[in-house]
């Protein structure tokens, strides 16, 4: 897939909590490449000594219409809180769309699970799913009810279970406590998952000892993005993969983590 | 127009000053979307060693305050996989491609270096005795005068084409090394490979890295690089190539001022993929400006 370097327009900032932001931005003058859910951009942050490297963000949702992408930012440090202080009018450089896809599942049963902010790639991939005659099914899990936010984009495209570690809203506890993830016959056969590597990797062994496809997809920290540094590796059965170029999503069971 | 090709040596002739540092460039083939490498004066590929290597665990790298930290270990599939499925996909570029050579012995140095040497569409090798994140070999080789000696005089013997010598800052006196380097039959120098540093977690009280210590790189280097870019050039004849931060044309011009007749580019890569396009055209203005004609006349012109 060919690598595009591009500057876009924010054409708006929608604040989610004190925390979470989506950023839409608008490519103009040119038409979107094609881009698949699970591929991330590098965004450039201008530019304190301490935010020098490229930050690699999923994609969150796109619209090839009106040319806009979307992006979920949680503000964990000085370079998602400046992209999470941006305005309308302010200008963002993106190296996109980078990195590898979720494949389309053997059978129409699937269930995608978000834990945080690694719910960033699923809206785009249910709408992806759902263009494909699939119906998505979603489990998402937060801290609390304010925590779980923007979730009527995903429930126009599908059924939206919900989790809380304090049980302010959905099921009282992580994604795996979920009456879905459960079942000693699980519904789906194949799960999608981003979120904290504890989250994923308690859902690789369920989907594991239920004969149950997983695809994970990682957030190792990059310089590149591009597979020239070699920084983003993890192991896998076939030795050291970089994040960027053969993920981020792995299928979880080459993965030795 | 002005005049901005170079002559290494030996052979060895770049359009432009401007080459591309191993392993921030990966193959060349990661950048060719983004503008046709070809118009580089040159593109140091991977580091490439005898044998297999899986490098080093997960975390390698980490941000620090205008640069990073890496702890990659060269990683890669070993010299023979590069020439059977890697040559043939990178010789057909027109730039000068060239093999960043390690090793941990100097018999797998030179093993690796006679496999390139008949390699048509690769004219030279740049040999890593600088590499500070291999357990063995790597930095510990220029890290003494007799070892790099001994290991450039070994490879010499058996590599006919251009042989550039990477040399590790991680050193009290680097003149001394160059000037060995240069006597055991280096055609080139290149400085600087990155600085040893480490990176702390507080609020875990853990190292950042696999590792524990790493490479530093990036513009937080620049001015030692522009140092001892200087101090080797004062005491060598042979061409240096200057690096270490450099992240635009003016800092390219500092280099070749101080006295690099090239310079290659790393980490500003990463932030910008196409920051080689803006530093050769950057280069020609800065002559044009300057009454420059050739870019020869500014090596080593500084104005003390
Ligand atoms: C493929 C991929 C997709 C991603 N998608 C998104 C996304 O859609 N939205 C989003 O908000 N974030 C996403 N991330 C994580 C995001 O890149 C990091 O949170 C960001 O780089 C942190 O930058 P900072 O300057 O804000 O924080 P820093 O000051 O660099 O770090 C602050 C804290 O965040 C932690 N951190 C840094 N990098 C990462 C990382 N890569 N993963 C997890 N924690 C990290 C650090 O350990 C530190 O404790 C993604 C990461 C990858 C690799
Ligand atoms: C991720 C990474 C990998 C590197 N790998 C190699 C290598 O394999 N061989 C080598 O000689 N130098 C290697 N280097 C060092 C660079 O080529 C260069 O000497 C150093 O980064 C300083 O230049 P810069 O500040 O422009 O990056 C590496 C640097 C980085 C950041
Ligand atoms: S971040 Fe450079 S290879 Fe993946």
């Amino acid at each position: 897939m060919k690598k595009n370097i591009d500057i876009f327009e924010i054409i708006a900032n929608n604040r989610l909590n004190h925390e979470y932001v989506v950023l839409e931005l608008a490519l103009k003058g040119k038409e979107l490449p094609e881009m698949h859910p699970g591929q991330f951009v590098q965004v450039k942050v201008d530019n304190t000594p301490a935010t020098f490297l490229r930050r690699p963000i999923s994609i969150h949702d796109v619209d090839y219409k009106k040319g806009i992408i979307k992006l979920l930012i949680q503000e964990v440090g000085e370079g998602t809180r400046w992209m999470g202080q941006l305005k309308e009018g302010d200008f963002l450089n993106l190296v996109y769309p980078l990195g590898n896809w979720f494949k389309l599942p053997k059978s129409e049963k699937v269930l995608l699970v978000g834990g945080g902010c690694g719910v960033a790639p699923l809206l785009f991939l249910g709408r992806v799913l759902k263009a494909n005659g699939i119906k998505p099914r979603f489990l998402i899990g937060a801290k609390n009810k304010e925590y779980l936010i923007g979730l009527n984009e995903y429930e126009e495209l599908g059924e939206v279970f919900k989790t809380t570690e304090d049980g302010s809203a959905g099921t009282k506890g992580y994604v795996i406590h979920h009456p879905v993830m459960k079942t000693q016959t699980p519904d789906f056969d194949t799960v999608y998952t981003c979120g904290p590597d504890a989250m994923m990797k308690v859902i690789a062994k369920y989907a594991e000892s239920h004969n149950i496809e997983c695809q994970v997809s990682l957030e190792n920290t990059m310089a590149c993005g591009i597979g020239a540094c070699l920084c983003c590796v993890t192991a896998t059965t076939d030795g050291n993969k970089c994040t960027c170029i053969d993920g981020p999503v792995f299928d979880s069971k080459l993965l030795k983590w | 127009m002005v005049k901005l090709d170079v002559d290494l040596g030996n052979g060895l002739i770049l359009k432009n000053p401007v080459m591309t540092a191993s392993g921030t460039f990966g193959y060349g083939e990661e950048y060719n979307d983004f503008y046709d490498i070809n118009i580089l004066g040159g593109v140091i590929v991977k580091g490439t060693t005898l044998h297999h290597r899986e490098g080093n665990n997960y975390p390698r790298m980490t941000e620090t305050p205008m640069g990073m930290l890496n702890a990659v270990g060269l990683q890669n599939k070993g010299v023979d996989y590069f020439i059977s499925e890697i040559y043939p996909r990178i010789k057909q570029f027109n730039t000068n491609m060239l093999v960043n050579v390690s090793g941990s012995t100097i018999d797998e140095y030179i093993a690796t270096a006679k496999k390139l040497n008949d390699l048509d569409e690769i004219p030279a090798i740049e040999l890593n005795i600088s590499c500070p994140n291999v357990k063995e070999g790597g930095m510990a080789f220029g890290t003494s005068c007799p070892s790099a000696v001994a290991v450039v005089s070994a490879v010499r013997k058996v590599y006919k084409k251009h042989l550039m010598v990477k040399l590790s800052p991680n050193v009290t006196n680097i003149t001394e090394i160059a000037k060995g380097v240069e006597e055991a039959g280096a055609d080139s120098v290149s400085l600087i490979n990155t600085l040893l540093g480490m990176a702390i977690d507080a609020e875990k009280r853990k190292p950042l890295l696999s590792t524990v210590t790493g490479g530093l790189s990036g513009p937080a280097v620049k001015p030692i690089a522009l140092r001892m870019v200087w101090q080797v050039s004062q005491v060598v004849k042979i061409p240096v190539v200057g690096l270490g931060g450099i992240s635009n044309a003016t800092d390219a011009i500092e280099f070749m001022l101080a006295g690099a007749k090239a310079i290659q580019v790393g980490t500003a890569n990463f932030i910008d993929p196409t920051v080689c396009v803006k530093i050769i055209e950057g280069i020609t203005d800065y002559m044009i400006r300057h009454n420059v004609l050739n870019i020869n006349d500014l090596v080593g012109d500084l104005q003390m």
